[in-house]
């Protein structure tokens, strides 16, 4: 039975990463759009060569990046090597590869993102469970107004306004970029402090914004589940409050939250992507970044792509997680 | 005639509305020897469930205790501080709820539902000596030990009864509420699950309180019945004595309406509408609905009083 | 008039919502009357000034006054928005009732699609659609763009809505009574659900506003365009930050703010209204 759900929503996942991978490969075609024609003409353009032999030279390229092959055959071979995780290489830093672009920005993204969704839910559940208990400390009421507000507007231009105040105005914190310009990557204290004193705006941006939402939607689960049945039971009980608080009301009321979290992260990978363009932190949303300026569409294809599969797998870890967390669904119904 | 185990005096509970307060339970008061049966019927609003509430202290706003008074064993419960009533919900009163609905928490196995009243009544006791006193209370209640490892979806209507049941007794209390008890389930599992509150209630010597409003269950089970309308007491007597000479015309009317087996005919209502607690008749509550009905009725409110051995708040009785 | 300030008071975020956004609303209409909208072309102004008389909201560096470029930029964004936001929600709604009312396959495929596209980060599909179009967008062409993916969200909330309702007693009795599926839909379920579905079409302009603005600070937008998230890509382009020009991204800024804090505080009033609660004394 546990089987069969797990392998149903890895059947889904599978699904998903197949459909990116198609959309992926025939949405560009679809427009007649030439990347290799387009993007030598630029480069002439630059250079201020004359535009002869730019046909012959477009022909060679298309032959060596095997678009000259009739469309099934380059589908195959596009789907071949997404299975193997070679996006080809990339048109505008040739001869480095896509897959090695994507490797080096892509902890960057998953350490901001994995820390600063991971704190945003824990501390704005908190905090909103807090918010609907009545005997929770009064200041924290002042908490919700500003919360509130700020959870509306999108994480890229709350960093806009912390970057003038806390970087320009106040020169507390860097401006721009994930490290020190001319400083040398290396496992040093050094430079992981350097690190973090850069990463502490971008993910300020979000956590700032980002907790609001959570702390909201816990509030209102919590109000939910605190006039249910079993709590009062519970304090019939004569439980000690904080055994009621948790093991009672939030217990139950994060179930819904955690369904939440797992729609979210979609939206919250979007807002981070213009977070990192703001910030020029080097994570894949620089990276789709620049290669949307200089048409680089197999770097946009291979980051597109692999966004979407690690989405689609971390839904499926949520996915197999829930029925752990609650036992009323049982594996069975999927 | 021993000293009573539960005392009410005068208790009135309060709820603030936008639209005007709402007075759930008024003037009521009644005290309860040890080991004995006292039910409560009334119409659904009539106060049954807030009195439960109000004497174990659990109104919460924009609920109030508006006066009155608790005592337990000689105590007073509005004298005890928060911890020391919370001490005192379970271990020397404790409620047993229509658990078949949604009394048990969803997402905890039975044993640490009744593991976790334990603990925070101060048991301090061993994995093992947990474990034991679980599965003591689950064959009490006629359960069988593994049901404390399962979940509540897991159980019927009648098992999660009894298990609302065990987790009452863990502490061996004076007093237990059973508000509407057996409301949700069919009459087969009822009379298990009736069985099994009163063969608990004989081995702790507990006095009982029945919240309900099926009177064939009350002559069954209960020695004394109490008679609410409208959040007021109108009439408390022995059982056998209010079945047949009911005193209040609200509980001759009650009474009435019962279908009998041998006699035929039309089924007997009572006309009209309760009151809405927020716009009470002046004098008597049940005036506009009593054929009985004098002018004393209609201005001056009737005090429960005792006439010939039986409480009764009536001026024609 | 009494009764309306009466019910403003009583939910003061459908208030506070529109007044935003009503205050932004006069901002535009006022200004294109007093401003010359011509000068949010480039090379119209001097470039880089400070705020000043002359140009309260300063100058950028390709010589657009920025205030004539709020006044003009500011409605096609909302443009975008509110066309991306009614047809998403038009053709979500449609969607949700076909697969609610109906069921079956039906509603199996239209499910699928709209869980599996949620699970997609949309921005990102609409990076790859952007990019897949020969040349640059125009306002037009973006809004439908977004709109490719705007239905995904209301058809999911408003199918669950339409799946609750459906099992009540009066759609029953209008079925036995011999309704029409259609009539059914538009003459019994439509009208209970207006208020949530006008809550979900505040949400899904905001969502729209939100999807255009990132397309456009990377760069994927109408590139002639003045609107607000064109704004913001030549400001980080040009490292307006770095170099000082505070007032270029400022006025941008505070004006998107508005947008989504009107919008989100309509959203909320809106909900009072569709859910409304009964305040406690405590």
């Amino acid at each position: 039975m546990q089987a069969a759900y797990i392998a149903r929503r890895f059947g889904v996942f599978l699904l998903i990463v197949w459909l990116a991978a198609t959309l992926n490969f025939f949405l560009p075609r679809l427009s007649g759009h030439d990347p290799v024609h387009s993007k030598l003409l630029q480069q002439a353009a630059l250079g201020g060569y004359v535009q002869s032999g730019i046909e012959e030279m477009t022909r060679e390229y298309e032959r060596r990046f095997g678009l000259d092959k009739p469309l099934w055959r380059q589908y195959l071979t596009y789907l071949n090597g997404v299975a193997r995780l070679d996006f080809n290489y990339s048109i505008a830093n040739y001869p480095r590869k896509v897959s090695e672009l994507i490797a080096d920005a892509l902890p960057w993204t998953l350490a901001l993102l994995g820390t600063t969704t991971l704190l945003s839910f824990a501390i704005g559940s908190l905090l909103g469970a807090l918010l609907a208990w009545p005997e929770a400390p009064r200041w924290m009421l002042w908490l919700m107004p500003p919360l509130w507000a700020l959870h509306a507007i999108p994480f890229f231009l709350l960093g806009l306004i912390l970057t003038y105040l806390l970087a320009f105005q106040i020169p507390l914190l860097p401006i721009f970029g994930g490290y020190s310009a001319g400083a040398v990557p290396a496992l040093s204290w050094r430079f992981g402090w350097d690190v973090l004193q850069h990463a502490v705006l971008p993910a300020l941006s979000i956590i700032l914004v980002a907790t609001g939402g959570w702390a909201l939607g816990m509030r209102g689960m919590m109000v939910t589940t605190m006039g249910e049945d079993y709590v009062t039971f519970a304090e019939a009980k004569g439980l000690k409050a904080p055994t009621v608080f948790l093991r009672y009301c939030v217990r139950n009321a994060i179930l819904p939250q955690v369904t939440a979290l797992a729609l979210a992260l979609g939206q919250v990978l979007s807002g981070a992507v213009l977070v990192e363009v703001i910030f020029g932190y080097p994570g894949i949303g620089t990276l789709l970044f620049q290669a949307i300026r200089e048409n680089d569409h197999f770097v946009i294809q291979g980051v597109v792509f692999t966004v979407i599969v690690a989405l689609g797998f971390t839904t499926f870890v949520l996915d197999v997680i829930y029925p752990w967390l609650d036992p009323r669904i049982s594996y069975r119904r999927a | 005639m021993s000293e009573p185990v539960l005392r009410v005096e005068r208790l009135r509970v309060a709820f603030d509305h936008p639209l005007g307060k709402v007075q759930a339970v008024d003037d009521v008061s009644f005290a309860l020897t040890p080991g004995e049966r006292l039910g409560l019927a009334g119409e659904s609003g009539s106060g049954k469930s807030t009195l439960a509430l109000s004497i174990m202290r659990m109104i919460k706003p924009p609920g109030r205790i508006e006066a009155g008074a608790v005592w337990l064993n000689g105590g007073r419960l509005a004298d005890l501080d928060e911890e020391g009533i919370r001490a005192v919900r379970l271990a020397g009163i404790a409620l047993v709820p229509q658990g078949s609905m949604n009394s048990l928490n969803p997402i905890l196995r039975i044993g640490q539902q009744i593991a976790d009243a334990l603990i925070d009544h101060g048991l301090r006791l061993g994995r093992r000596a947990e474990e034991w006193r679980v599965a003591a209370l689950l064959t009490e209640v006629g359960l069988p030990a593994n049901v404390a490892r399962m979940y509540p979806h897991e159980l019927s209507g009648g098992m999660k009864q009894r298990a609302c049941i065990a987790i009452a007794i863990a502490l061996r209390p004076k007093v237990i509420i059973a508000d509407e008890p057996t409301s949700a389930l069919d009459v087969v599992v009822q009379r298990q699950v009736m069985a099994t509150l009163a063969r608990v209630q004989q081995e702790l010597g507990a006095a009982v309180i029945l919240i309900g409003h099926d009177m064939g269950l009350m002559a069954q089970f209960v020695d004394r019945l109490g008679i609410m309308y409208a959040g007021r007491l109108v009439e408390v007597a022995p059982i056998a004595d209010i079945i047949a000479h009911p005193r209040h015309p609200y509980t001759r009317a009650l009474i009435a309406s019962l279908p009998s087996l041998e006699a035929r005919g039309a089924l007997a209502g009572i006309p009209g509408l309760a009151p809405s607690l927020r716009d009470l008749p002046p004098g008597c509550a049940f005036h506009p609905r009593c054929e009985f009905a004098t002018d004393r009725c209609r201005e001056e409110r009737p005090v429960l009083r005792d006439v010939a051995g039986v409480d009764v708040a009536c001026h024609l009785a | 008039m009494r009764a309306v300030f009466r019910y403003f008071r009583r939910n003061p975020s459908l208030a506070l919502g529109i007044a935003l956004l009503a205050a932004l609303a006069l901002f535009v209409v006022i200004g294109g009357i007093l401003v010359d909208t011509e000068d949010a072309r480039p090379l119209s102004v001097p470039t880089l000034r400070a705020p000043s008389w002359a140009y309260p909201f300063g100058t950028d560096r390709q010589g657009r006054d920025l205030l004539a470029v709020m006044i003009a930029g500011t409605p096609l964004t909302l443009r975008i928005g509110f066309i991306a936001g009614f047809l998403g929600v038009g053709l979500g709604t449609v969607l949700a009732f076909i697969a609610a009312y109906y069921r079956g396959v039906l509603d199996t495929v239209i499910r699928g699609i709209a869980d599996i596209g949620l699970t997609v980060p949309g921005l990102l599909v609409l990076i790859i659609i952007a990019v897949s179009i020969k040349g640059t967008l125009t306002v037009n062409q973006m809004a439908i763009v977004v709109a490719s993916l705007a239905w995904l969200y209301p058809t999911r909330t408003i199918r669950a809505q339409v799946l609750s309702l459906r099992e009540r007693g009066y759609v029953e009795v209008a079925r036995l009574s011999g309704m029409s599926g259609p009539a059914i839909i538009f003459l019994e379920l439509m009208p209970n659900l207006l208020p949530y579905l006008a809550a979900t079409l505040v949400n899904a302009v905001s969502a729209a506003i939100l999807a255009s603005i990132g397309l456009e600070v990377l760069g994927l937008g109408p590139i002639d365009a003045p609107t607000l998230g064109m704004t913001l890509y030549w400001v980080n382009f040009n490292a307006a930050m770095i170099n000082g020009w505070w007032w270029w991204w400022t006025a941008p800024t505070v004006i998107i703010l508005m947008v989504f804090l009107g919008l989100f505080f309509l959203t909320v009033g809106l909900d009072e209204i569709a859910n409304p609660r009964l305040r406690r004394s405590a």
